[in-house]
C-alpha cells in the first residue's frame, strides 16, 4: 500500500514538474509574439509599409527593406530550388549505399551545422571578393542559397522517400525507365512535401543577417536595386541596425519592424503548414 | 522517339547526380575560402600571441583569441543548462503527458519559436531582456553573457524540442505496454524504459540544439554587451562578454581587406567552422553506432 | 505447342545470401498457364521477376544460367531490358494502382513509349478493360482516380494495365490473395480466356488454385524443382513423396 503511494505521488509530482517546465517554455513564445503585436501594430500603416525611410530612419516607411528582402528570398529560391531538389532526387532514387553517399550526406550535416556567420565569411571571401560580384544581390543571394541547400534537400528527400516503392515497381514492370517513373510518378506525388520544405528553408533564409551583413546587406539605399550587382536592404539587416545603431530611434518603428519581419516569416510558415495538411488528406496512399 | 527519350534522360541523370555531389563540393569551397583568407594570421601574428594571449584588442594590435573563445564557451554552457532541461522536458511532456489536442497545438507552436529570426529576439533581447536583469539582478548593465545564454537557450530549444520528440514519439509502443503491463508507473516508464530506448534521438537533439546555439551570431551579438575579457568561473556569466561570432560580425565590416585584422578574423571563421565539424561528426557517429547496436540486436 | 520460354540452369542467390533459385530448368508453353506453386521461400517468385528482369532494382549476388524468349537469352546485359518488360507483363500480389485515373493506369505504359496518339490509346484502353472484363463496370468513370475502385477492380485493372502494351507473356504473381471469392472467380475465368492468345505463367495463392487453373504445373521447394507435369496430374498422382506431402498438406 505505501510503496504504491509513494509511486503515485512521485507520478504526479513529476508530471506537474515536467508540465511547469513545458509551460514556461511554450508560454513565452506566445507572449513574445502577443507583445510585439501590441508595441508594433500601432507603426503599421500604409505609409510605413510603402514608403522610403527618412531622417536617418527615424520616421518614414521601410518598403526598401521589404523589397529587398523579397528580392533576397526570390534569389536564395532561384539558386538553391533546382540544385536542392536534384540532389534529393540523386538520394533518394540513384544513389546505393557505398561510401560516397555517405560522404555526401557527411557534407550536407555540415554544411547544416555551419554557422551563419562562416556563411557570411564564405560569400565575402568567394563571391564579394573572387568573383567579384561586390556587394550585391547576387552575392548575398548565392551565400544563402548554400546555406539553404541543406534544409531543402533533407525534406525534399524525405518526401521522395515517403512515396511508396511499389509505384516504382510498377511503373518500371510497365515498361518506364528511372527518369520517366520519377518525372511521372514519384516527383508529382512527392510535391507537396517538397514544396513544405522550399518555403520553410526560404522562411528561414529570409530571416538571416549574418550571411548578408558583408554580402549583399546596405544600410541605407536612396533608390530600390535595379540589378542584381546592387546591393540592398533587408528587413532583418534593417531590424539590426535601427535597434542598435541608431540614437533616438523611436520604439514604435523598431517594434513596426519587427512586426513586419515576423509576419513575412510566419506569413510562409502558414502557407507551408497548409500545403502540407491539404496534401495529406489528398493523397492516394 | 524513343532515341531521343534516352539522350535526354542520359543528360538529366549526368545532372542529377553532378547535384548530388555538389553538397561536397560546397564544404570543400567553404573550407578552401576560409583557410585561403584566414591562414595568412598564423604566419602574421605568433600563434602563442594568437591562442595564448588573454587581450583581444585589435586596434593595438592584441589578438588574443582565447577571450573570445570563453565568451562563446560560457554562453553556450549556459544556453545548455537552460535549453537541455526545459527542451528534454518538454519533448517529454508532448509526446508522453499531453492529451492529443494539446499534442496538436504545441508542436506548431514550438515550431513557430524555430522560425522566428535571431535578430527579433536579440531586439527583444535588448528592449525587454536585459533591462529586466538588469533590475532583477542588481547589475550595472543586463548586456551580459546571462541574456546570451536565455536566448540561445530560446533558439536551440526548438531544435532539441522536435528532434527529440520524434525519437520519443519512434519508440515502438510495445516497451511501454511492456513495462505498464509489468506494473510501472507512466513516470516510471519513461524514465526507465522510453527515454532510453530514443537515447541516441535525443542526444542527437541535444547536440543540433547546442551546435546551433555555438553558431549563433545576431541574438548574442545583440545582448552579451561585446566585451572581449576573459571569462573566468561561472561568475562571468553576470558581466558581458563577446563570442567568436559576434566578433565576426561586429568588425567585418570595419575591416581593410588583406590586413592582419582580416585574416585573424578568418581564422577565428575557421575555428568555428573546425568545431561544428566536430560536432556534427560526433553526432552522427552516435547515431550510426547505434545503428549498428540496434541492428545486431535486432537481427 | 512450342515453348515459349525456356529456362537453362538458372542459380539465383540475393545480396544478402538467401539462396533463392538452385539451377532451375523447365519449359513454359506458349497459349497454356503453367502454375509455379509451392511452400513461401520456394523461389517462385523470384523467377518470375527474372523473366521481366524485375531483379535488376534487387542486389543480386549471383545470377547464372539462361532464360530463352523465343530463343532469344533475355537475361544478357545487351538485350533491351525496356522492350522487355513490355513484351513480359506482370500483375503483383497487392493491387497497387498508380496515383492516376482509370485511364491514366491503362495508357501509363503507351505514354511511356511515347505513344501520343489519342485514337490508338482509346482503343487500347477498351480492349484491355474488355479483355479484363472490366470494361461495363467502369467505361462510364474513367477519368476518375483508379484508387476509388474496389479491390477485386484494382487487381482487374492492374491486368488490364499490362495487358494495353500487348505483350507476349503475362506473369501472375499470387494476384488474387486479397480478393474475396467472386473476384478471384472473375480472375481465373479471364485468365482461361487469355490463354488462348498469351503465354501465362501464375504464381497461385493456394494448392486448390493451382488444381484449377493449371494446364502444366512445376513444384517449387526451398529454391529446387520438384516435380513438373503437364495437366493435373501433380496434384492427383505426385510423382515425388515432398510433392505429394505438399499437396495433401502434410506441411505448408
Amino acid at each position: 500500500m505505501k510503496l504504491s503511494l509513494n509511486r503515485n505521488l512521485v507520478q504526479r509530482f513529476g508530471f506537474s514538474l515536467i508540465t511547469l517546465m513545458a509551460l514556461m517554455t511554450v508560454i513565452p513564445i506566445i507572449g513574445v509574439v502577443i507583445y510585439i503585436l501590441i508595441q508594433g501594430g500601432p507603426a503599421i500603416s500604409w505609409q510605413f509599409l510603402s514608403g522610403f525611410p527618412h531622417d536617418g530612419m527615424r520616421q518614414g516607411g521601410i518598403f526598401p527593406a521589404i523589397i529587398g528582402t523579397f528580392y533576397l528570398t526570390l534569389g536564395t529560391a532561384i539558386f538553391s530550388v533546382p540544385l536542392g531538389v536534384a540532389a534529393a532526387i540523386y538520394l533518394a532514387e540513384y544513389a546505393s549505399e557505398n561510401m560516397a553517399t555517405r560522404l555526401i550526406r557527411l557534407a550536407i550535416i555540415n554544411l547544416a551545422g555551419i554557422p551563419s556567420v562562416v556563411y557570411g565569411l564564405f560569400g565575402l571571401g568567394l563571391f564579394v571578393l573572387f568573383l567579384r560580384f561586390g556587394t550585391s544581390i547576387l552575392s548575398a543571394s548565392l551565400t544563402l542559397s548554400i546555406m539553404t541547400l541543406p534544409v531543402i534537400i533533407s525534406t525534399s528527400e524525405e518526401a521522395l522517400r515517403a512515396v511508396p516503392q511499389s509505384f516504382r515497381t510498377v511503373s518500371i514492370s510497365l515498361g518506364a525507365t528511372r527518369w520517366q517513373t520519377i518525372r511521372r510518378i514519384v516527383l508529382p506525388e512527392a510535391l507537396p512535401g517538397i514544396i513544405t520544405g522550399v518555403i520553410l528553408g526560404l522562411e528561414r533564409a529570409a530571416g538571416e543577417t549574418a550571411p548578408i551583413l558583408f554580402t549583399g546587406a546596405a544600410f541605407f539605399l536612396p533608390r530600390l536595386p535595379g540589378t542584381p550587382f546592387d546591393a540592398t536592404m533587408a528587413l532583418p539587416y534593417h531590424l539590426f541596425v535601427i535597434s542598435t545603431q541608431v540614437p533616438e530611434m523611436p520604439f514604435q518603428i523598431q517594434y513596426g519592424t519587427a512586426l513586419v519581419l515576423i509576419a513575412f516569416v510566419l506569413g510562409m510558415n502558414l502557407v507551408a503548414t497548409v500545403i502540407r495538411s491539404r496534401a495529406r488528406a489528398k493523397r492516394q496512399w | 522517339m524513343e532515341k531521343d527519350l534516352t539522350w535526354q534522360e542520359f543528360i538529366i541523370t549526368r545532372l542529377i547526380r553532378a547535384a548530388g555531389y555538389s553538397a561536397i563540393l560546397f564544404v570543400l569551397l567553404i573550407f578552401y575560402f576560409l583557410m585561403r583568407e584566414g591562414l595568412p594570421a598564423v604566419s602574421e601574428v605568433p600563434l602563442t600571441d594568437l591562442f595564448a594571449a588573454t587581450r583581444w584588442y585589435p586596434i593595438e594590435d592584441y589578438f588574443g583569441i582565447l577571450p573570445l573563445i570563453t565568451g562563446s564557451l560560457i554562453v553556450t554552457i549556459g544556453a545548455g543548462l537552460i535549453a537541455v532541461p526545459f527542451g528534454i522536458a518538454t519533448a517529454v511532456f508532448i509526446s508522453e503527458i499531453a492529451p492529443r489536442w494539446a499534442r496538436d497545438v504545441l508542436k506548431p507552436l514550438v515550431e513557430l519559436l524555430g522560425g522566428l529570426p535571431s535578430v527579433v529576439l536579440g531586439f527583444l533581447g535588448i528592449l525587454v531582456l536585459s533591462p529586466y536583469l538588469r533590475v532583477l539582478l542588481n547589475l550595472p548593465t543586463g548586456l551580459t553573457a546571462l541574456a546570451g545564454s536565455i536566448l540561445l537557450g530560446g533558439i536551440a530549444i526548438p531544435t532539441i524540442v522536435s528532434v527529440a520528440e520524434d525519437a520519443l514519439d519512434s519508440v515502438p509502443r510495445s516497451y511501454r505496454e511492456g513495462a505498464w503491463a509489468l506494473g510501472a508507473t507512466r513516470w516510471q516508464t519513461i524514465w526507465r524504459v522510453t527515454l532510453p530506448a530514443a537515447r541516441s534521438g535525443v542526444l542527437t537533439a541535444i547536440m543540433l540544439g547546442i551546435g546551433r546555439a555555438i553558431g549563433e551570431t545576431m541574438a548574442v551579438m545583440m545582448v552579451t554587451g561585446n566585451a572581449p575579457v576573459l571569462a573566468t568561473g561561472l561568475g562571468a556569466l553576470l558581466s558581458p562578454v563577446r563570442t567568436m561570432t559576434a566578433t565576426i560580425a561586429a568588425e567585418m565590416g570595419e575591416v581593410s581587406n588583406g590586413s592582419e585584422h582580416y585574416h585573424v578574423l578568418f581564422l577565428i571563421g575557421i575555428t568555428l567552422f573546425l568545431i561544428s565539424l566536430a560536432v556534427n561528426i560526433t553526432a552522427s557517429a552516435v547515431v550510426f553506432q547505434q545503428r549498428k547496436r540496434s541492428e545486431r540486436v535486432l537481427s | 505447342m512450342t515453348n515459349k520460354i525456356v529456362v537453362e540452369t538458372l542459380t539465383l542467390q540475393y545480396s544478402d545470401g538467401a539462396e533463392s533459385l538452385r539451377n532451375i530448368s523447365m519449359d513454359i508453353r506458349e497459349h497454356a498457364i503453367t502454375v509455379l506453386f509451392g511452400p513461401a521461400g520456394g523461389g517462385k517468385s523470384s523467377l518470375l521477376r527474372c523473366i521481366n528482369r524485375l531483379n535488376d532494382l534487387t542486389e543480386v549476388r549471383t545470377l547464372k544460367g539462361r532464360i530463352l524468349l523465343d530463343g532469344e537469352n533475355i537475361l544478357d546485359p545487351k538485350i533491351d531490358v525496356i522492350g522487355l518488360r513490355r513484351r513480359v507483363g506482370m500483375v503483383f500480389a497487392r493491387p497497387v494502382v498508380l496515383p492516376l485515373t482509370i485511364r491514366g493506369n491503362l495508357t501509363y505504359g503507351l505514354e511511356v513509349m511515347g505513344e501520343k496518339r489519342k485514337s490508338k490509346l482509346d482503343e487500347a484502353v477498351e480492349r484491355s478493360l474488355k479483355q479484363a472484363a472490366l470494361w461495363d463496370e467502369v467505361n462510364d468513370r474513367l477519368n476518375d482516380p483508379a484508387i476509388a475502385l474496389s479491390g477485386g477492380q484494382q487487381q482487374r485493372l492492374c491486368l488490364a494495365r499490362s495487358l494495353a502494351l500487348e505483350p507476349e507473356v503475362i506473369l501472375l504473381d499470387e494476384p488474387t490473395s486479397g480478393l474475396d471469392p467472386i473476384s478471384t472467380g472473375k480472375v481465373e475465368a479471364s485468365l482461361q480466356e487469355l490463354k488462348k492468345h498469351y503465354t501465362i505463367v501464375l504464381v497461385p495463392h493456394s494448392v486448390q488454385q493451382a488444381a484449377r487453373t493449371a494446364d502444366f504445373a512445376a513444384f517449387f521447394l526451398q529454391g529446387e524443382l520438384v516435380e513438373y507435369s503437364e495437366g493435373k496430374g501433380i496434384f492427383t498422382t505426385p510423382k515425388e513423396k515432398r510433392t505429394e506431402d505438399y499437396v495433401t498438406g502434410r506441411f505448408g
